[in-house]
């Protein structure tokens, strides 16, 4: 972001001091979603020619304040690293000494920006600013807060959705030192402490007994039961070319696959937390957050103040991967801090972040496709079936039923297959709350279309590639990365016993071309091994391209954790999962090596957070494939190929 | 209780099975060293005893009475901190940053015994420490450059 506003601005890099923005749509809105976001690997489609503009702007009106002091034509000054230069005679001024009056100045409307040839920081390896901070303890993230006369406290809501407090043991709480005040709520308790030690003590000792509610007797076969039911009848149609039904019917060839996903869970490093501090003419919150405006909103949802009287500070957040565009854990903090007497940082502990995650949610596809005798496909029907998440979140993209969300990647198909119909069932599970994980639908979409594509070129007898190039004579940039990925992966080249190599393509609402290559190794004892990663991407223009690697080389280790053993399980209406020894992620000593190779071109930028996550599941369940015969339809792939080897 | 953190003398009142990471960031202000899992399953809450990688989410603060707990906060004083952190910025490693107080002190704990790590060595140092973010390339290949001191050419792995 910073490179977006120095390059035009004429600054350094280093040149840029970071501030968190305070909450103001205003201001400070992402134009996608006219709202304060960071989400949906949008900030560089979103913000490339509204920050550029802004340096743009900037650098005009000072070069036009420099002018005017010297009594020069502006055309004869140059602006370099924060300096405004008179060609003629070398005079200079910095941007410092000219900010006041060049803040004076009428904004100048239009300003024309760079062409791209003459960008000399864009595209470029520039180091991050927050680097140094980030390596010797001093980066400040909504945990680390600390006020005078700050509390702390740890939470326990309801371990089933919808369940409330039946009764607690509050005096062995208050016995254990450092303990101060317990906060019960009609869906949680929370233990108010000195330190966390204490906290976390007390929260035990209060043996809390809940009501469970309606949710009380749900598991995963309940859930899935339901989508199964659901995927019998008809959506709403998001895509449909041709006469997929009479194409499917006089096919050839048919085949039809069922593909189940469960329900995920962020497990950012840093759990969730919220400090904040109630007044009695106003309230005050410390957090880290993806949408800050939103934040605000809750804070006065629950206080009753109104928005100016609500003052949020946002902070570094370890990790968000769309668990921080919910704000459950802010409304929850202060439903918490108006009972207390003070400023009360609410951490909650590693088991109550993964039982109360907002968890990707479970889908159920039902896909199918008509091969004709040469084994090319001629039709191609999918039905997703899943909640629809942007109707809750952003209701106004919620349009005529289409949750675009739900649908993407799979509405942008790029085989060029005559009739082709996408539907989604709309299907809502209230037993866990579901929202945004890295990637979400395109996540999903992007396992069933890859997998499945891989299916028809085994029916059809061909190889994984060669068969996708087939199809993709309208698509020239996703065919560019798909070679490139199988050349530098040495596609069709030998391998040992027990591996195989995978492919898969990504096309998404993104505008982000990427195919990935992964090589593995399926052990006697059923044991997958990833042991090399090859993407290729096309993300149009490139403002930093050792961060696109940097988010592609993350997005496939989350994708990976995720496909091989990610899975949030429901017994009795309880999350079964709790922390990393049952939540399973990829650790270093299992990591591949990730390749990451660019496409250099000047295509409107793509996002680049989330599609490297999308891509790993089908790669690794088709390299599975290749390894062992062995079809996973279910994630995740390393329980369905433990079920196979026993 | 007396505790010697950084090559200061703290004295804390506190219980004696209260874990060392809430006696430094809940009592002692000092937050660089970060809460994960509470469990010692992620690596978030390493600090150094006596020069070991140890996780502070389950060392009662009893059990490093007498030794030298070093952080984050003060592990550039080391010649192995020092570079660890001159080649986390070199590489560019932290993303969201949250665990890689843990991963460099790690990092320096193996640097400091291990003058030229293998990758065996870094697998065996490192698996502990969990990434989020998906550093881990970047982590193996700054471990690398911090015992080498230069950089590590690697196909695709550089612009």
């Amino acid at each position: 972001m910073p490179m977006l506003l120095a390059e035009e601005l004429e600054v350094a890099p280093e040149q840029v001091r970071l501030e968190h923005a305070p909450p103001d749509d205003t201001r400070y809105a992402n134009p996608f979603f006219g709202e304060q976001m960071t989400g949906a690997s949008s900030s560089v489609r979103a913000f490339d020619e509204p920050l550029r503009r802004a340096g743009a702007t900037a650098r005009v009106m000072l070069v036009a304040a420099a002018a005017a002091s010297w009594d020069v034509d502006p055309t004869s000054c140059r602006a370099q690293t924060g300096v405004v230069t008179h060609t003629p005679t070398g005079r200079t001024l910095t941007y410092g000494v000219l900010a006041a009056t060049a803040a004076a100045l009428p904004v100048p409307d239009k300003v024309p920006l760079k062409d791209p040839k003459d960008f000399t920081l864009l595209g470029t390896p520039t180091k991050r600013l927050d680097t140094p901070s980030k390596v010797n303890g001093t980066a400040q993230y909504g945990i680390d807060v600390r006020l005078p006369g700050m509390l702390i406290a740890t939470v326990a809501a309801s371990p089933v959705l919808g369940g409330t407090v039946a009764g607690i043991d509050e005096q062995k709480a208050k016995a254990v030192p450092g303990v101060r005040q317990i906060v019960r709520l009609d869906d949680a308790v929370a233990v108010v402490a000195d330190h966390m030690w204490a906290a976390k003590q007390g929260l035990a000792a209060l043996a809390i007994r809940w009501d469970d509610g309606p949710n009380a007797r749900l598991g995963t076969a309940d859930i899935v039961q339901g989508l199964a039911e659901a995927s019998e009848t008809t959506g709403v149609t998001a895509r449909k070319d041709g006469d997929p039904r009479s194409a499917l019917a006089g096919a050839a060839k048919k085949v039809e696959a069922v593909y189940e996903s469960p329900f995920l869970a962020h497990v950012t490093m840093e759990p969730m937390n919220c400090t904040v501090h109630v007044r009695k003419d106003g309230c005050e919150v410390w957090t880290g957050s993806q949408v800050l405006s939103r934040a605000q909103a809750a804070a006065a949802a629950v206080t009753g103040f109104p928005l100016a009287r609500v003052v949020v500070h946002n902070h570094l957040l370890g990790g968000g991967f769309g668990r921080r565009l919910e704000v459950d854990y802010v409304s929850q903090a202060v439903r918490i801090a108006k009972q207390v007497d003070a400023p009360v940082k609410v951490v909650w502990t590693r088991e109550e972040d993964v039982q109360h995650d907002v968890y990707r949610p479970s889908y159920y596809d039902r896909i199918a496709a008509g091969l004709d005798p040469r084994g090319t496909p001629v039709a191609w029907t999918h039905r997703i079936v899943g909640p629809a998440i942007v109707a809750r979140y952003l209701p106004p993209f919620f349009k005529d039923g289409i949750d675009i969300d739900a649908v993407d990647g799979a509405v942008q198909l790029l085989y060029d297959i005559p009739a082709i119909q996408v539907e989604h069932v709309r299907h809502e599970e209230p037993v866990l709350n579901t929202g945004f994980w890295r990637g979400v639908g395109v996540t999903h979409n992007t396992f069933v279309i890859e997998s499945f594509t891989d299916e028809l070129a085994a029916a059809s007898g061909q190889d994984p590639v060669a068969f996708r190039r087939a199809l993709l004579g309208k698509a020239p940039r996703a065919l560019a990365v798909l070679d490139l990925a199988a050349k530098e992966a040495g596609w069709g080249t030998p391998l040992p016993r027990g591996r195989g190599r995978g492919v898969a393509l990504l096309y998404s609402g993104w505008g982000t071309y990427l195919a990935q290559v992964a090589e593995v190794e399926v052990t006697g004892s059923g044991d997958v091994r990833v042991r090399r990663i090859v993407c290729a991407v096309d993300c149009g223009r490139i403002v930093n391209p050792d961060i696109v690697r940097a988010q592609i080389e993350s997005g496939v280790v989350y994708g990976i954790s995720g496909a091989l053993w990610g899975e949030v399980t429901l017994k009795n209406g309880r999350v079964e999962q709790s922390n990393f020894h049952n939540y399973r992620v990829l650790r270093l000593n299992e990591a591949p090596p990730i390749e990451v190779h660019l496409v250099r071109n000047s295509e409107a930028p793509g996002g680049i957070g989330e599609p490297g996550t999308a891509v790993t599941a089908p790669a690794l369940g088709n390299a599975i494939y290749a390894a062992t015969g062995k079809r996973l339809r279910k994630l995740p792939l390393q329980a369905g190929l433990t079920l196979v080897a026993r | 209780m007396e505790l010697t953190i950084n090559g200061r003398t703290r004295q804390v009142d506190v219980p004696a099975d209260m874990p060392v990471l809430w006696v430094l960031r809940d009592v002692l202000g000092m937050t660089g060293t970060k809460f994960g899992c509470g469990m010692a399953l992620c690596g978030a809450c390493t600090v150094q005893l006596d020069g070991q990688a140890i996780r502070s989410c389950v060392t009662p603060v009893s059990a490093v009475a007498g030794k030298a707990i070093t952080t984050i906060e003060a592990i550039g004083d080391t010649p192995a901190g020092k570079k660890a952190q001159e080649a986390w910025i070199a590489l560019d490693v932290p993303q969201c940053g949250y665990c890689q107080s843990g991963q460099i002190m790690s990092a320096s704990a193996l640097l400091a015994s291990h003058a030229h790590p293998t990758d065996a060595d870094i697998d065996a140092a490192m698996a502990g420490n969990i990434c989020r973010c998906g550093t881990y390339g970047r982590i193996r290949a700054a471990i690398k450059q911090a015992a080498e001191g230069a950089p590590i050419a690697g196909k695709g792995a550089r612009p």
